[in-house]
C-alpha cells in the first residue's frame, strides 16, 4: 500500500476515475428526482382511493387494486422489483435503463408514500370534515381546501425520510449495469483493487446529499409551522 | 460548516476502524476467494462449489496439508479479500495483468485462456474489429471489462455476473459479451441463437493471487502446481471439465 496521496491519485485521477462517480452520481440524482415524482404522484392516487374507501365506503373495487398493490410492493425487495422490471417486464427490449429504474423505484415509493399519505389524511380529525361539509363544501373541496394542508404538515417528517430511504435504495441500481454512484465507487474498486477509497468518497457523498435534503425538509417544516400562529 | 466537518471526520473515522479487520485463516486452512458463476473453473452443483480452480485448490491445500475453504463472492472482491488476509488465496479464472499484479502477487500460471465474443447468430460481428460502436456486455472488473475500454466508441454495460450480460444479449439489450472462453462456451451450449466469434478478443494466462506479504504461501502454491503439474493430476482436472473439440 502506498502513501495516501499515491492510493488518491490511482483511485481517482489515474484513467480520469473520478468521472465514474461524477457520473454516477448524476444518474443516482437522475433516477431519485423522478422515481420521486413517481412516487408521488402514484403515492398520492392510492391514498385517495383507500382514503375515501375508508371515509365513504365508495370506490371497492379500486380500493381492493390499491391493496394488492401495497401488499405486493411492499412485500417484496425493491432488488427484485428492479431485476423483474428489467429482466421480466422489458425482457426482449433494449430500453433504456435509467427509465428502467425509475419506473422500478418510482412503482416501489409510491407504495410507501400512499400509506405516508393516508396515515396524514386519517391523522385530521373527523370534526373537521363534518365542518366541511356541514359549510357545504362538497367531499373534493373539503378533502382540498381542509383537510390535505393540515395532513401535508403532519407527514413531512415522514415523507422526507421516505425519500432519503429511496435515495439510498437507488444504490442497488448497479444490479442491472446501470452506473449509479455505488457502481462508479465499483467500477474503480474493480480497477484499483483498493476497497477504502472509492467507497469512502462514495459513502460521503451520499450522507452530504442526505444533510442537504434534510436540511431542504426541515426548512419547509419550519416555514409551515409558522403559520400555525 | 465546522460542526458538519467535524461529523464528516468522526464518521470516517469511525468507518476507518471498522476496516481493520481481523485475519481470518488458521494454519490448517486454506482459505480461496472464488466466485462461483464461472463454469467450468467455479460454479455451483448442489450447495457445493465444483470446478477446475475448486478440484486444483483442494488438491493444492492437499499437497500442503491444509484444508481447503472456500468463499463464494463477487468477482472484484476478491482480490480486496486476499490483500485484506480474508481469504489466503484468489482462485476465479483469473487473468495475470499489470493492475492486479500491483495489489497481489500470482503464482505460476496454471492454464491457458482466452476472452472471447459471444454474439446472436446472424449478428454482424465477424472479428474484434466489429465491435467498434457496439454495445458491449461483460462482467464488471473482469479482463474483458478491462479490455473492452479500449474499443473505440463502444458502451461498456458492466453487468455483476455472466449470466446476466448473456441474458441481456439474448434480449437483444446488447450486441455482443465479451467473456472467458470456457464459461463462453457453457453459455452459447445452454442458450440456443447464440456463436462464438472464431478469432479471440485475447489470450491471456490465469494463475493464483496471494498477498503480497506473503511471499512463504506464494512459493509453497508454486511447489505445489509444479508437483500437479509434473504428476499429470492438473491436466487430468482440466480434461474432466473442459470436452476436447
Amino acid at each position: 500500500m502506498g502513501s495516501f496521496a499515491d492510493n488518491f491519485y490511482q483511485n481517482f485521477i489515474e484513467d480520469n476515475r473520478y468521472e465514474y462517480i461524477l457520473n454516477g452520481l448524476g444518474v443516482t440524482l437522475i433516477i431519485t428526482l423522478f422515481s420521486v415524482m413517481i412516487g408521488i404522484i402514484l403515492g398520492f392516487i392510492v391514498a385517495m382511493v383507500r382514503s375515501t374507501y375508508d371515509k365513504t365506503g365508495k370506490g371497492l373495487i379500486l380500493n381492493i387494486i390499491c391493496n394488492i398493490y401495497l401488499t405486493v410492493i411492499r412485500g417484496t425487495p425493491v432488488v427484485l422489483q428492479l431485476l423483474i422490471t428489467y429482466f421480466v417486464i422489458f425482457a426482449s427490449v433494449d430500453v433504456n435503463k435509467v427509465f428502467v429504474a425509475v419506473i422500478a423505484f418510482g412503482i416501489n415509493s409510491g407504495a410507501y408514500v400512499a400509506e405516508i399519505i393516508r396515515s396524514g389524511i386519517m391523522s385530521i380529525d373527523n370534526g373537521q370534515f363534518e365542518a366541511g361539509r356541514s359549510l357545504g363544501f362538497s367531499y373534493v373541496q373539503t378533502m382540498i381546501h381542509f383537510i390535505l394542508p393540515q395532513a401535508f404538515k403532519n407527514i413531512l417528517p415522514a415523507l422526507g425520510n421516505e425519500f432519503i430511504v429511496l435515495l439510498k435504495e437507488t444504490s442497488v441500481a448497479g444490479y442491472i449495469a446501470l452506473q449509479d454512484l455505488t457502481k462508479g465507487a465499483d467500477i474503480i474498486r474493480s480497477r484499483t483493487y483498493n476497497a477504502f477509497m472509492p467507497l469512502m468518497a462514495v459513502a460521503v457523498i451520499y450522507l452530504v446529499l442526505v444533510m442537504i435534503f434534510d436540511k431542504l425538509v426541515k426548512n419547509l417544516e419550519r416555514r409551515l409551522r409558522n403559520s400555525d400562529h | 460548516m465546522k460542526k458538519f466537518l467535524a461529523v464528516v471526520m468522526v464518521a470516517v473515522c469511525a468507518m476507518g476502524l471498522a476496516a481493520c479487520g481481523s485475519k481470518g485463516s488458521s494454519d490448517k486452512t486454506l482459505v480461496m476467494a472464488t466466485n462461483a458463476e464461472f463454469p467450468p473453473y467455479e460454479f455451483y452443483e448442489g450447495d457445493k462449489v465444483v470446478g477446475i480452480d475448486a478440484e486444483m485448490a483442494a488438491a493444492v491445500a492437499e499437497e500442503l496439508g491444509m484444508e481447503l475453504k472456500i468463499e463464494d463472492m463477487a468477482f472484484d472482491s476478491i482480490i480486496a479479500a486476499v490483500q485484506s488476509g480474508k481469504a489466503d488465496m484468489g482462485v476465479a479464472g483469473m487473468t495475470v495483468n499489470e493492475d492486479r499484479l500491483k495489489n497481489v502477487n500470482f503464482s505460476t500460471p496454471y492454464t491457458e485462456a482466452a476472452q472471447v465474443i459471444i454474439i446472436k447468430d446472424g449478428s454482424t460481428v465477424a472479428t474484434p474489429d466489429d465491435l467498434t460502436g457496439k454495445k458491449i456486455g461483460v462482467q464488471l472488473g473482469t479482463t474483458g471489462d478491462i479490455y473492452a475500454g479500449d474499443i473505440a466508441d463502444a458502451t461498456i454495460e458492466r453487468y455483476n455476473k455472466g449470466f446476466e450480460a448473456v441474458q441481456a444479449l439474448l434480449q437483444d439489450k446488447i450486441d455482443a459479451v465479451i467473456i472467458d472462453r470456457e464459461p463462453a462456451k457453457v453459455f452459447v451450449s445452454q442458450n440456443e441463437g447464440l456463436v462464438i466469434v472464431d478469432e479471440e478478443f485475447t489470450v491471456e494466462d490465469y494463475a493464483i493471487a496471494i498477498a503480497k506479504d506473503n511471499e512463504e504461501l506464494l512459493t509453497k502454491i508454486n511447489e505445489a502446481l509444479a508437483k500437479l503439474e509434473a504428476s499429470g493430476k492438473l491436466q487430468e482436472i482440466k480434461d474432466k471439465y473442459i470436452t476436447a473439440e
